[in-house]
């Protein structure tokens, strides 16, 4: 077509002026599956291109070959919202000169808005493009390869950065209406055989956890947002994807039933259960910034009532408008928190990262209530402590705590604790809970952490909460 | 009562945050003999340990006549258990062996008569010794049915109706009555299989049992539901225990409710319906009347 975008990988790199010392952006919709940011990366370091700042939305597994790329000089900056696997393992252990910067999904969205995460190059992939950049999450073509549903974390990209790459492997006639990622920010298309594994893009059906603990917790953080005062019809509900997170829906939609309680809408990573009950009528509209399974992606797809959102719409602190503002209840997981009530979703009891900021310090912040579901221990590991590993998650914006020897409230909320108590839920004092771990398994030896930072911890707002050492 | 493997110290710490009545730390038939001294070790420690709070502790031991029996009993009366359960019970006189031998260690600790017994009937012969072995000691607390291994015994195999179970399981709660101590009923393994395990629970509250064994967390809510009084059998009891306790006062010991006599039976299982509540936590003992 005329103005075709077009172009390959190379030419679309030489034509978007990328520089030694630049910043390149991905986003991590693909999640294990993506092949995007390795694609590029080795095309960038076969190009000869070095100094090269990567600002991702989060990395995982699957990004272990940027290990070779930073012993090479290739990449030397790293920001993301989380690290997995070796790539984790080796940073922590001091592969990179330049500490890594983490930042909430919400804060990355504020950062690339404002300028401070400046980027200049991004590599968007997406399931479908027409010649134009017109891109979305998924095709509705008959040649559909992928399918990840919402766009959300690339789409502060799209429009902030300074040239935008899209990558598919679906190339669809144009229009490729309605689309997440506007041809108007979209300087070259580039078709590939594949950008990502399906399989491991988005997992199928869920099946209910059936771990008694998981099961006894989700029981537990039902009765807390139940009987928390927001349960009433209009409510707004946002919870993560671990087996008690997603037990909790079940058990609170079975209230709402009961009750005929309807929800206004849900809120963030969207779940197949999420769909089920908004395909009920029991919640009005889902806000998406990122869909977890085919079930939701395939929703987004279909339903005008499941909205994606940018990660700027979804959880920014800076912005007019985001839907965390509106949020009542989130439910989230954690690694460790501390008598503080401070939460670390990121860094091991073993000092090596593993997990990922995600939206818990924006959902934590803005929600009118967070609650944490977390047990008392993890096999050995003791998980309510007496002070987190690393700070992610402020203690003054997380309410109440639930596992499974009890449910603690922050001293900030005695309204909360009140109406627990006469519900007739287990309350209980969160350094008594610290203790009980502590009579179980004793007081873990001190990691033996080095001197050099090896990582950042941002806060939503931009300013530094906490830094990751090296660990030996 | 739920079943926890002696050899596996995650399930032994947290087993009792699901909430069982009782926890069953077992030494016996979950234990590999090449981990029988290790197990018992671990089962010491938890006892010794870790804070079951108000939960009742069994462990069950390996039966007298193996090498590990007596230090079984030695390692877990030191420990301070409430029940020791034998397993395989046929007769009277294994009662009495153990209560010897926990006698024997009770009284190098200091503490005789402190720990109770349970014993688990499992053969043909054991049934038909149930009433000998319920009054075979002041320790006995409960007796219990081990229906692998009876069924087994009797050359025949487990079935999801139990018609195989049926005289035992009515020997067994009839022995318990006439004895006035428990009586238990025997594991349901099919985790998967939620509605035949119900049925299963309905079967033996019917037959008068005390309590169900369970061998995994997810078991207790259903045992819990079918034992737990519902609200209207909770107001029909309250209404007998009132009209009785009104009619004492007055100095008559026979009230009708509704048109029907209350007499002694009706009011002892008003009564039973009411503790039931009160164990299932969901009526105040204040609000007994």
């Amino acid at each position: 077509m005329r103005n075709s975008k077009l172009s390959s990988l190379e030419e679309a790199i030489r034509r978007s002026g990328l520089r030694d010392g630049m910043t390149i952006s991905f986003h991590h919709h693909f999640r294990g599956g993506d092949k995007v940011v390795n694609m590029v990366v080795d095309k960038l370091a076969q190009m000869g291109f070095k100094d090269l700042k990567l600002a991702a939305s989060s990395l995982s597994d699957v990004h272990a070959p940027l290990i070779e790329h930073i012993k090479n000089g290739v990449i030397t900056g790293i920001s993301t919202s989380g690290l997995r696997g070796e790539l984790a393992n080796a940073i922590s252990h001091g592969l990179m000169a330049e500490p890594v910067v983490f930042r909430s999904h919400g804060g990355r969205g504020s950062a690339i808005a404002s300028g401070e995460l400046h980027i200049d190059v991004a590599f968007l992939g997406a399931s479908s493009s027409d010649e134009l950049g017109n891109a979305c999450g998924f095709s509705r073509s008959e040649n559909a390869k992928s399918i990840c549903g919402s766009l959300g974390y690339a789409l502060p990209d799209a429009r902030y950065a300074d040239h935008v790459v899209v990558i598919t492997d679906d190339l669809v006639a144009y229009p490729n209406m309605p689309m997440s990622i506007s041809a108007a920010d979209v300087e070259s298309v580039v078709v590939v055989d594949s950008v990502g594994d399906s399989s491991k893009i988005s997992a199928g059906a869920i099946r209910d956890s059936k771990n008694p603990r998981d099961i006894l917790l989700a029981k537990q953080a039902a009765k807390v947002v139940i009987n928390s005062g927001l349960f009433e019809d209009g409510f707004s509900i946002q919870t993560g994807t671990g087996g008690a997170s997603l037990a909790v829906v079940k058990y609170i939609r079975e209230s709402m039933l009961q009750k005929g309680i309807k929800a206004s809408f849900a809120l963030g990573g969207i779940t197949a259960h999420m769909v089920k009950l908004h395909e009920e009528g029991l919640i009005g509209k889902l806000i998406d910034v990122q869909s977890f399974d085919k079930v939701a992606a395939e929703s987004i797809k279909n339903d005008p009532f499941h909205q994606e959102v940018s990660a700027v719409e979804y959880a920014s602190g800076m912005h007019k408008g985001s839907a965390v503002h509106a949020l009542d209840i989130v439910i989230l997981s954690a690694l460790e928190v501390d008598v503080d009530f401070n939460v670390n979703v990121l860094v091991g009891s073993d000092g090596i990262i593993r997990g990922a900021i995600g939206g818990h310090q924006d959902t934590a912040a803005d929600s009118a209530l967070s609650i944490i579901v977390c047990p008392l221990l993890r096999g050995r590991i003791p998980c309510i402590v007496p002070k987190v590993t690393t700070l992610i998650t402020p203690g003054s914006t997380i309410d109440v705590v639930v596992t499974e020897y009890g449910i603690a409230v922050n001293p900030g909320r005695p309204e909360v604790a009140e109406r627990l108590r006469l519900a007739g839920l287990k309350v209980v004092d969160i350094h008594d809970l610290a203790a009980k771990a502590t009579s179980i398994i004793g007081t873990p030896d001190p990691l033996p952490f080095g001197d050099r930072v090896v990582g950042i911890v941002m806060n939503r707002d931009g300013s530094v909460l906490d830094k990751i050492h090296i660990i030996r | 009562m739920m079943f926890v493997p002696g050899n596996n110290p995650g399930m032994m710490a947290d087993a009792h945050i699901y909430g069982p009545d009782s926890i069953m730390l077992d030494l016996e038939d979950s234990v590999t003999m090449a981990e029988k001294d290790a197990a018992r070790l671990l089962v010491y420690n938890a006892l010794k340990s870790i804070d079951y709070g108000s939960t009742e502790m069994v462990v069950r031991i390996n039966p007298l006549s193996t090498p590990y029996g007596r230090k079984d009993v030695e390692a877990v009366v030191k420990a301070g258990v409430d029940v020791v359960r034998m397993p395989k019970t046929e007769t009277a006189d294994e009662v009495r062996e153990l209560e010897a031998e926990i006698l024997k260690v009770e009284e190098e600790i200091g503490c005789p008569g402190r720990t109770q017994i349970m014993a688990a009937i499992e053969s043909a012969l054991g049934v038909v010794n149930a009433y000998e072995i319920a009054t075979a000691s002041k320790r006995m607390m409960g007796i219990a049915l081990g229906a692998e291994d009876y069924s087994a015994n009797l050359k025949t195999q487990r079935t999801p109706g139990g018609a195989e179970l049926l005289l035992a399981r009515e020997t067994i709660v009839v022995a318990a009555r006439a004895a006035g101590i428990a009586c238990f009923d025997t594991v349901y393994s099919n985790l998967d299989d939620m509605d035949t395990f119900r049925a299963e629970v309905q079967l033996i509250k019917t037959l008068g049992f005390d309590g169900k064994s369970i061998i995994n967390p997810r078991q207790i809510e259903v045992v819990n539901e079918v034992f737990t009084p519902t609200e209207k059998e909770i107001l029909k009891a309250r209404t007998i225990i009132a009209a009785i306790r009104d009619a004492q006062a007055k100095g008559s010991g026979v009230v009708s409710v509704n048109g029907k006599m209350v007499d002694r039976p009706v009011v002892i299982r008003a009564e039973r319906t009411i503790a039931l509540a009160v164990a299932a936590g969901i009526i105040d003992k204040e609000e007994m009347i």
